[in-house]
Parts: C-alpha cells; structure tokens; sequence
C-alpha cells in the first residue's frame, strides 16, 4: 500500500523532469517551469509521505538496503534542488536536476521494495545520524555535477561563438562556478562528519574506527577528490578545469552507490 | 464606426518627410483638441516619434473621417497634400486594429522587437486621455494594443537576444558575469564603436573604466568622459589584470595584446575570466588567447555572427507574433460588434415604444367612453403586438453579435427600421449616449 506513495512521487518527479525539459526547449513558455516547480514539490511530498510511512512501518529510519539508500539519496537530492532553486531562480537548474533525481531513482522501481530485516547490529541512533549527513554530502555533490555540466555546456557554445536555444536560459558563467563551489563546500563538511560518526559508530559497534571495507576505501578516494577541489580552488582552479573535477568527484559517488556497496563484503553490504 | 489609422512610417517615408509631419510634444495637446474639432471626427490619438507619426481616430462616417484626417495633417503641419500621397497609409476596420497591435508588439519597428514603441504608444494614450480626445473605442484598441504587446514579449522571444553589436556585447558579458555591477572594463585605443560598447556596458552596471590609449591626452579626455581612469599605452598590459573586460581598437597592424600578455595577466588574476572584444580590423588580440581556458576572445565578426543569428531569431519568433496578433484581433472585433448591436436593439425598442403610444393615444382618443379594464386590455394588447414583432429581430441581433462577417446585418436592420433618422432625437431625449465624448 506505501509503495503507491513511493510510485506516485516517481511519476510526479517523471512529470516535473518533462516540463522542465519542455521548458528549456520552448522558454517562451514561463508557466511550464513554475507548473514544474510545483510538481516537484508535490512529488517531494509524496516521498516524504513515503519515507515516513515507511519508518513508522519498519520501526527504523528506511536506509539501509540498496532501495532504501537510492530512495534516500534521491530525496536528498530533490531537497537540495528546491532549496538552490528557491535561492536563485534558476528554472534551467530543473531540467538538468530532475532528470538526473528520475534516472537515479528508476533502479529502486525494479528492486523489491519489501521491508528487510535488520541486522541487530546496525539498530543505532547512529545509522540515522552517519547515512543522513553522507548522503545529504553526496547530494550536494550531485548539484555541484549537474551545475558543473550546466557549466559547460555554456562554455563551450561562448567559447565556439555558437549560441544555441538554451544559451538563453542558462545562468552566467560566474553565477554557476559560483554556486558550484559553494554546493560542494557545504557538501565537503557534511561528507566529512559523515564519515567521521559512521567512524566513531564502528568504534561502538565493532571496537575499532577505519577497517578499510570497500565503502570506506572509496569513501575516503571522494573525500579526498573534493577535499582537492578545495584546495585547487584557492590556487586559482576555477571555471572548466572545477567542473571536470566536479564531475568526475560525483561519477566516484555513483560509483559507489551503484558499484561499491554491492560488492559481498564489509558492513556496507546492500 | 471602426478604427482608422492614417500615418507614415521609416517604411514609407525618408527622414525628411517625417521629421516635417511629427508633432513636438509641446504641442501635442493643442494638435489633439484641434484635430477633435473637425467636423465628425469622433475619438482620436496622436503617435509621434522619430521613425512614424501616426493618427489613430474614429468618426462618424469612416471614409469621411479619413479625407478629414489627411486635411487636418496639410493644414496643421503646413504640408501640401500631394506631397503626402505617397508616404501616407490609411487602414480602417479590421486591418487598422491589426496595424495597431503591430505597432505596439513592435513587429513594424525597425528594429523588430525594440522596447521603446510600447512607451511611447503609452505616453500618446495618455495623451489622448489628458486632453479627453478619446473615448470608448480608441481606450479599448490601446488597452488591449498595450496588452497584446506584453502577451507578445512573454510568449515569444521576440525581444530577448540582441540586435546590434555593442549590446551584442553586453549580452555576451552578462553570460559570462551575470550582474555586470563591480566589473572592469578596459579600453584600447578609442574607435567609435569601442566607446559605444563602453558606454553600453555602463549603462549595464559596470562601474570602473579604464581608458589606454597611444596619445596619453586621448585617453585622458576619454576616461573623464566615461568617469574612469587613463592608463599609460606601456603599461596596459600589467593594468590588464584587474580588467575583467577588454574593448580592443587601436589602429595598430599588428597583435598588440598578445597570447603571453594574456597568460600572466590571468595569472595575476587568479585565473578569474576575461571577457575580450577585439573590433579592430585588422586584428589587435591574438586570436589563439581565445584557447586560454576563461578567456572568452570575440572580433567584430564573431560578435555580428552573434547579431546575425539574434535577427534571424527573431524573424521566427515575429511570425509566432504574427499568429497571437491575429486571435487577439478577432477577440477585440468581437468585442466591437458588441458595442453595435447594443445601441442599435435600443433603438429598435425605442422606436417601436415611440410608436406604440402615438397609435395607442390616437386609438383611445377615438374610444370614447370605454371602461378602465377596457382601456387596459387594449394596451395590453399593443404591447403584445409589438413585443411579438420586434422579439424576432432582436434574438437575431443578439446572436450575431459574437459572430464575425454580421457588420451588414446591424447596419440593414438600421435602414429597415429606419433607425438612424431619428437616432439623433432619440439620443437626446433619453440621454442614451453611446459616445460619450461627443454627445455627453
């Protein structure tokens, strides 16, 4: 019965994604972004109708288990498009944002979406507290990619002297390096205080901090690419060269959403 | 009863035609009263700029409201008729409602799309209303004029790229920037063109101007001109790092600003982008600096690529104008057709009332002595009579009302009933005035 909660956001999310993408293709039409915006507030609140339901059902915060955590990171990432899109009015940002939150969420449509039971070990207040902060972080980074590919788009029509149909509708340069960087600077601290309570958590649990499963491994290679962006910014690191990074840091959090953490070993295994 | 328009345009008459037609502003009342005063002109409005003077009125009788109009323009602006003939327009009806929306969406400027035709078709309405020469007609077609012109701006983007290369430019540096407030922009060497984007970019929000120029004097009397600062021609190239944006156009034959120059310049400023305009010919910038990553590099043919595709642009998007022009057309005809048919059901009711009670009064003088239920059944019975004949027509009328093609229909039902004889009369003795202007 929940799962029609969850299956309504999906095809609300669906409806918002084509508008916006009406939208950049035909920008005369203003009312269809707002008509967008609107679906994807209402689609939010179905996926929090969901995950509450869903929590009270299960007794737990619904994050762990492969559904779950692309459910969480998809709701995430909705979260942080309306609060940038709220800030800055960038319509363009949806077209781009809500597609990347439909074809991230598709995956959890084909998986079961039953309620599993859970390791005892893993019922903590600090599952809530380690899997919110990492995935808000990687939520961030997925705005920082998705502006970063904005980004580029538009560089290359300025620097090709070709000015398409959505040169019109895409921010300035300056406005999207500049939100990029900000995305990942508030993305870094919380991936970071992610990894240190999933740490101090694996102390209580296990007795020790850091055993180098996979997730942990590959956790600590993005954390450390966008801790290198950081740096390379005040070195004057800026424009194209950020982007790329930009990207190349959330195709390691993909990674190891869709790659990492379903491989058989370590205590992230879903 | 329709909207005429009689003027000249950049179209159909050279400057020197136009400026001897247009109406100064301080005159522009006295023209308006003077121009109402002629015999049957109705409602009228005085357009006025630099590429069209036009009169939009309503009169009595349409083609005479027209020859009274082409009068009122050779008497008051001292012009010989013949000399007119050629550069004046006329569109009554349907197509003078077309022209007008036209107008005002900007799709008969000569820059298609330009923003300033719909202030000015504002300020003459205003106009009109200050000195009362409008009325019902004319303030609806430039209501609905003004907001058929914003349904156009919003609906296509007739207006949105730019047409000419120093917005061209502008346009460009907002895409890299955004806010263009608290951004530099240096210029080399003073070309016409150069100062023009300069002053453009001003008007967009860049506040600092440096000015570089081989006569240091030049540059100077430029740079106060602009409020800026002269640099010396030596020492541009180190000034360049806190330029975020470059105007090139010295005479020089050779790259005098060059791929290295670039390099440290963007280095010193923590690579942070340059926008380059380069609009000498031949060539000042080093065309290869546009490789450099944040360095955004345009000669004057890139920026008229630039231009050449905007117009291109916007001639599609005018034919989409085109298409919501001729909608809201048909929508203020209807809305016309409306206004006939009102008065002229009126007229036929008061006429046949008229009537009724000249025949009803005759009738019961000739009855003598008959009892009151008598006297009643026999004005009941009139008013059946009368209310049975004239219930057909009016449903008519009333139907076509919303239907286009039924003008002859108002009209004939006029002549049938013979309505417009005694208009007159009637108007003024129940105080019905459907023009409030002239009757009132």
């Amino acid at each position: 019965m929940n799962i029609l909660f969850f299956q309504a956001a999906m095809i609300v999310y669906l409806l918002a994604a084509a508008g916006y993408i009406a939208y950049i293709i035909a920008p005369e039409k203003k009312n269809r972004a707002f008509l967008s915006l609107l679906a994807t507030v209402a689609g939010f609140l179905l996926h929090i109708a969901y995950f509450t339901l869903r929590w009270s059902e299960s007794g737990r915060i619904p994050i762990t288990g492969f559904f779950e955590a692309i459910n969480f990171l998809g709701m995430g990432i909705v979260l942080v498009f309306l609060i940038m899109e709220l800030r800055y009015r960038i319509a363009a940002l949806g077209s781009f944002m809500l597609p990347l939150v439909v074809l991230l969420m598709a995956p959890a449509l084909a998986v079961s979406g039953k309620i599993e039971d859970l390791n005892p070990i893993l019922k903590s207040g600090w599952l809530g507290i380690h899997t919110s902060l990492a995935v808000l972080g990687d939520a961030a980074f997925a705005f920082a990619c998705i502006i970063s590919i904005m980004y580029l788009i538009q560089e290359r029509q300025l620097k090709k002297k070709h000015l398409g149909a959505i040169f019109h509708r895409l921010p300035s340069l300056e406005i999207m390096d500049t939100i990029g960087y900000k995305a990942i600077s508030f993305g870094w601290p919380l991936f970071t205080l992610g990894m240190v309570t999933g740490s101090i958590w694996a102390e209580v649990a296990w007795g020790t901090y850091w055993s180098w499963d996979p997730k942990e491994t590959w956790s600590l290679i993005t954390w450390a690419i966008y801790l290198a962006i950081l740096h390379l910014r005040t070195l004057g690191w800026r424009g194209k060269k950020m982007a790329y990074l930009s990207i190349v840091g959330f195709l390691f959090v993909l990674i190891s959403f869709f790659v990492v953490s379903r491989i058989q070993v370590g205590k992230h295994v879903f | 009863m329709g909207v005429i328009v009689v003027g000249l345009s950049h179209k159909t008459a050279p400057v020197d035609v136009r400026e001897k037609l247009s109406f100064p502003e301080a005159s522009l009342a006295d023209a308006l009263t003077t121009l109402r005063g002629y015999e049957g002109v109705r409602e009228c409005l005085i357009l006025s700029t630099c590429n069209r003077v036009e009169i939009y009125a309503v009169a009595q009788d349409t083609a005479f409201g027209v020859e009274q109009i082409k009068r009122f323009i050779s008497e008051h602006r001292k012009i010989a008729p013949e000399s007119l003939a050629r550069s004046l327009y006329v569109h009554t009806d349907a197509p003078a409602v077309r022209h007008a929306f036209r107008v005002a969406s900007s799709l008969d400027s000569m820059v298609v799309g330009e923003p300033q035709i719909l202030g000015q078709l504002k300020d003459a309405f205003e106009a009109g209303l200050k000195n009362k020469t409008t009325s019902a007609i004319v303030n609806k077609l430039l209501k609905k004029a003004i907001s058929v012109a914003k349904r156009v701006r919003t609906e296509t983007r007739i207006a949105e790229s730019a047409v000419s290369i120093s917005f061209a430019a502008v346009e460009l540096a907002r895409k890299i920037f955004g806010d263009l407030q608290g951004k530099t922009v240096m210029l080399l060497g003073a070309g016409e063109m150069a100062e023009l984007a300069a002053r453009h970019l001003i008007n967009n929000g860049v506040k600092s101007v440096l000015v570089a120029n081989r006569t240091f004097e030049r540059a100077v009397e430029l740079a106060r001109d602009f409020n800026g600062s002269a640099v010396r021609f030596e020492d541009f190239p180190a000034e360049m790092v806190v330029a975020d944006i470059l105007i090139c156009s010295t005479g020089a034959s050779h790259y005098v600003v060059t791929h290295d120059a670039v390099n440290k310049a963007l280095k010193g400023r923590h690579h942070k982008p340059i926008f380059m305009i380069d609009i000498s010919v031949p060539r000042n910038i080093d065309p290869e600096v546009n490789k450099i990553d944040n360095v955004y590099l345009y000669d004057i043919d890139n920026l008229q690529g630039v231009v050449d595709s905007n117009i291109e642009g916007r001639q599609k998007e005018a034919e989409r104008a085109e298409e919501i022009i001729l909608q809201e057309v048909e929508t203020y005809l209807q809305w016309e057709r409306a206004l006939d048919v009102v008065p002229t059901i009126v007229d036929l009711r008061e006429k046949v009332e008229d009537i009724r009670l000249r025949e009803l009064d005759k009738a019961l003088c000739q009855l003598n002595g008959i009892t009151d239920d008598q006297r009643r059944s026999v004005e009941a019975m009139s008013q059946a009579i009368v209310n049975k004949i004239v219930h057909a027509p009016i449903v008519v009328l009333k139907q076509s009302a919303s239907e286009a093609g039924n003008e002859d229909l108002f009209q004939f039902a006029r002549r049938l009933f013979n309505l417009d004889k005694e208009l007159k009369k009637c108007v003024h003795a129940r105080g019905f005035g459907r023009d409030e202007g002239k009757s009132g």
